[in-house]
């Protein structure tokens, strides 16, 4: 249905173009399969050996519709040039910040993109059962077998069945720092919870609170804080029963959830410890998550828990490194034999079958993808094909060792898991509570009653 | 700030103003003039702009200011710059703004959605109000009550008959259109349009009923036809009305990001302000300094708008609206 105007247009560009148009236009039927590769190999411009793979689609074009923009759209872009020149095949990229709630009108409207970067694994599963989303083409299929963990994969399937290679990542088990103040009063970066506790009080003994906390994100207010309890969990209760607590396997109210959230509580509600450079404990509810970390910069706060992305809300002219201004260091857990990450990322569901679309699904799922991505900068992905060497910056670094760390125990952000009435609504709201002075188990209680029943 | 206050204090008049009966009117306007209520309305005025102002003073401090702390503190450190007009005016990054393109394109949206919305509205009302055919009221009736269907109803069906068309079981009554590029315009104006065809009836019609009898008569005793009467004797008369309407429909186009959403969407090519906007401050909100100045770029024309037809716009709502 909506290949209907791609087509005619097909048809018009490649008769401009005049390439090769027997073979690769419209498919009268006629052409076998080696024909039309043989021809349009010939019609690929020189240097563009390694995308022999993706040939045969000049003329075509693809749309993609994602909730990044901006700066990250521009690289998104960029990045998709080498492979547009070489193929024929046009990428039209569109990102916007309601992307949830407009990728549902698209597809219920018959307006659906080719593409979609689908950042929680939640809403995949929706558009799945509701039989919209293709399964990946072969060639996907493969390289996601190759590049991936068993995890990534889990996560862009259904029922068994891969719908949605996985994209770009980013790690959440975090902790911001400033190397240089953690040099001057003699801190070390701990390795354990405990450790991690005892610098705490350490650094409040000194007079100076630890701690900066925001969780002020417009209509999604609390997130922050979903983050620290995910996290908690996969450290208190270990991976296994934060599998089910997110499957609602056992209940939203569980001990182990209890256990979780307070360990959170005594740092997060610990006034000792919060909320330096902003006021007491409930000033977290007020302060927006870009400026949390600011009062790092300024030596009142030392450790700020924040995804790696948080790379980009430093103010211009702050450098983030080891031996830079600011840095972060793995959120340890309880001994350091055990590494559970949590993170996010998308994936790529496609909502169209013609070849061109499979082709653009095979590439971004490639190797050659991951590194091409990635030396353009801010970049990271979980594929095992990516050369930390061509990663830039020392934060994105850290994370692809830590994706790629053979002992990490990678988790998808909980939230993105949950049906959205919770994981984007009361378990934010229930945060956002909790931070106000809520009690935990009343919290929880409220939560878990919010979860959908069927 | 007084440009903003203006419009502020003229409609909360134009709010108390209807429910006065004739004889009343004379206490109400003592009231209304008296000196506490003149104090209220400045107060509420003052009130009001005080956001707009807060916004206005951020969108000339540096980045880092505004992040770093309110935008009261211009007044003890006054720092100003004009880097977040030229940032989202004029960088060359696709990412952050080029708001000049999609300026254009929401006048290529909003003037022909006024145009034709007001045309239509205008041959309907007339038609309804002094065509005589049987069902005029109930048709009257219609559309008044089509006002109470949200338009988040209609989005979806309309979005699938602009992608799909309409078929009946197998068969395909009306291909889809197939709009590419810009042509992608026309689902748009055809959207606000409909959306706005209800209202826009309802307050042409009571307006052009209200138009006498007579002279309608006395033209066709000349031998006027409906066309002529409508050009030569009722579009003259109706001015206000429609200028109202026009100030409404354009202010509505011209703010929504709904509607350019969805028939739009992010398409550089046919995207408005409101679209461009809404995504200016980046993934994660990390840019949000360039929202107050991209804020007030979309804000100048209805600003100028507004000024320049408000008198048209109280006038013209109230005539249409006293009917009864």
């Amino acid at each position: 249905m909506t290949a209907r105007p791609l087509n005619r247009r097909r048809r018009a560009a490649a008769g401009i173009v005049g390439l090769a148009l027997a073979a690769t236009a419209c498919g009268t039927g006629g052409s076998t399969a080696s024909e039309g590769e043989a021809d349009a190999d010939a019609s690929l411009p020189a240097g563009c050996e390694d995308y022999a793979d993706y040939a045969g689609s000049s003329g075509t074009e693809v749309s993609m519709y994602t909730s990044i923009r901006d700066i990250e759209a521009d690289r998104y872009v960029q990045s998709f040039e080498e492979f547009e020149k070489c193929t024929g095949i046009t990428i039209n990229y569109e990102g916007s910040g309601e992307f949830e709630a407009q990728l549902n009108v698209k597809v219920q409207g018959g307006n659906a993109p080719d593409i979609a970067f689908i950042p929680q694994p939640g809403l995949l599963q929706r558009f799945v059962q509701a039989g919209k989303v293709m399964e990946v083409p072969e060639g996907t299929a493969e390289n996601v077998e190759e590049f991936w963990s068993e995890a990534w994969k889990e996560y862009g399937s259904v029922d068994g069945k891969l719908y949605a290679a996985p994209m770009g990542a980013n790690v959440k088990s975090y902790v911001w720092y400033s190397p240089s103040q953690f040099e001057e009063a003699g801190y070390e970066v701990p390795t354990t919870l405990d450790e991690l506790m005892a610098l705490s009080d350490e650094i409040a003994g000194s007079g100076k609170k630890p701690w900066c906390a925001g969780i002020e994100s417009g209509d999604a207010t609390g997130w922050p804080a979903t983050d620290w309890v995910e996290d908690m969990m996969l450290r208190t209760a270990g991976a296994e029963t934060y599998d089910q607590w997110v499957n609602h396997e056992i209940p939203f109210n569980d001990d182990a959830v209890v256990e979780a959230v307070d360990a959170v509580g005594a740092i997060l509600k610990n006034e000792k410890y919060v909320n330096a450079g902003f006021g007491d404990v409930r000033s977290i509810a007020t302060t927006s998550f870009q400026d949390a970390g600011t009062p790092i910069l300024e030596g009142e706060c030392f450790l700020h828990r924040q995804a790696s992305f948080y790379a980009n809300q430093w103010p211009e002219g702050t450098t983030v490194a080891e031996d830079g201004d600011v840095f972060a260091f793995y959120l340890p857990s309880e001994s350091e034999d055990s590494k559970p990450v949590l993170g996010g990322g998308e994936f790529v569901a496609a909502f169209a079958d013609r070849p061109e679309v499979q082709k653009v699904q095979t590439y971004l799922s490639s190797d050659e993808y991951a590194n091409t991505k990635a030396e353009i900068g801010d970049w990271i992905s979980a594929n095992t094909g990516l050369d930390v060497a061509n990663v830039k910056n020392p934060i994105d670094q850290l994370s692809v060792e830590t994706l790629q760390d053979e002992s990490a125990e990678f988790r998808f952000d909980g939230s993105d898991l949950m049906p959205a009435a919770v994981g984007a609504g009361s378990f934010w709201n229930g945060m956002t509570e909790w931070i106000n002075g809520a009690e935990t188990k009343q919290v929880l209680d409220g939560i878990e009653e919010s979860w959908p029943s069927s | 700030m007084t440009t903003a206050a203006a419009p502020v204090s003229s409609q909360s008049g134009a709010a108390v103003a209807p429910p006065a009966a004739v004889p009343m009117s004379g206490r109400v306007k003592k009231k209304l003039t008296s000196r506490f209520a003149t104090v209220t309305a400045v107060v509420i005025a003052v009130l009001w702009t005080v956001p707009t102002a807060g916004l206005f003073i951020s969108s000339f401090r540096p980045a880092n200011d505004i992040r770093a702390n309110g935008w009261w503190n211009f007044f003890t450190d006054p720092a100003v710059t004009l880097d977040n007009y030229s940032e989202v005016l004029f960088s060359t990054s696709a990412g952050s703004g080029q708001l000049a393109g999609y300026f254009l394109n929401s006048v290529v949206i909003t003037v022909p959605t006024v145009l034709f919305a007001l045309a239509l509205a205008a041959f309907a009302a007339y038609a309804i109000a002094w065509i005589p055919f049987r069902g005029a009221s109930w048709v009257f009736i219609g559309i008044f009550a089509l006002q109470i269907v949200p338009l988040q109803m209609a989005l979806v069906p309309l979005l699938r008959l602009f992608s799909e068309g309409v078929s009946i079981g197998e068969t395909n009554i009306i291909p889809a259109p197939e709009l590419i590029g810009a042509q992608r315009f026309a689902t748009v104006w055809f959207a606000h349009v409909c959306f706005s065809l209800p209202i826009g009836i309802f307050l042409l019609h009571n307006f052009i009923s209200e138009l006498p009898g007579e002279l309608m008569e006395a033209a066709r005793m000349d031998g006027a036809s409906h066309s002529r009467i409508f050009r030569q004797i009722v579009l003259p008369l109706i001015g206000p009305a429609l200028a109202s309407f026009a100030i409404f429909q354009f202010l509505w186009v011209w703010n929504d990001l709904l509607v350019a959403l969805i028939f739009a969407g992010g398409n550089p090519q046919v995207a408005p302000l409101t679209v461009r906007l809404a995504e200016l401050a980046g993934t994660r909100g990390e840019e949000f300094q360039r929202l107050t100045s991209g804020a007030f770029i979309s804000i100048v024309v209805p600003v100028i708008i507004f000024l320049a037809l408000q008198r048209y716009f109280v006038r013209g709502l109230l005539a249409g609206g006293l009917k009864g």
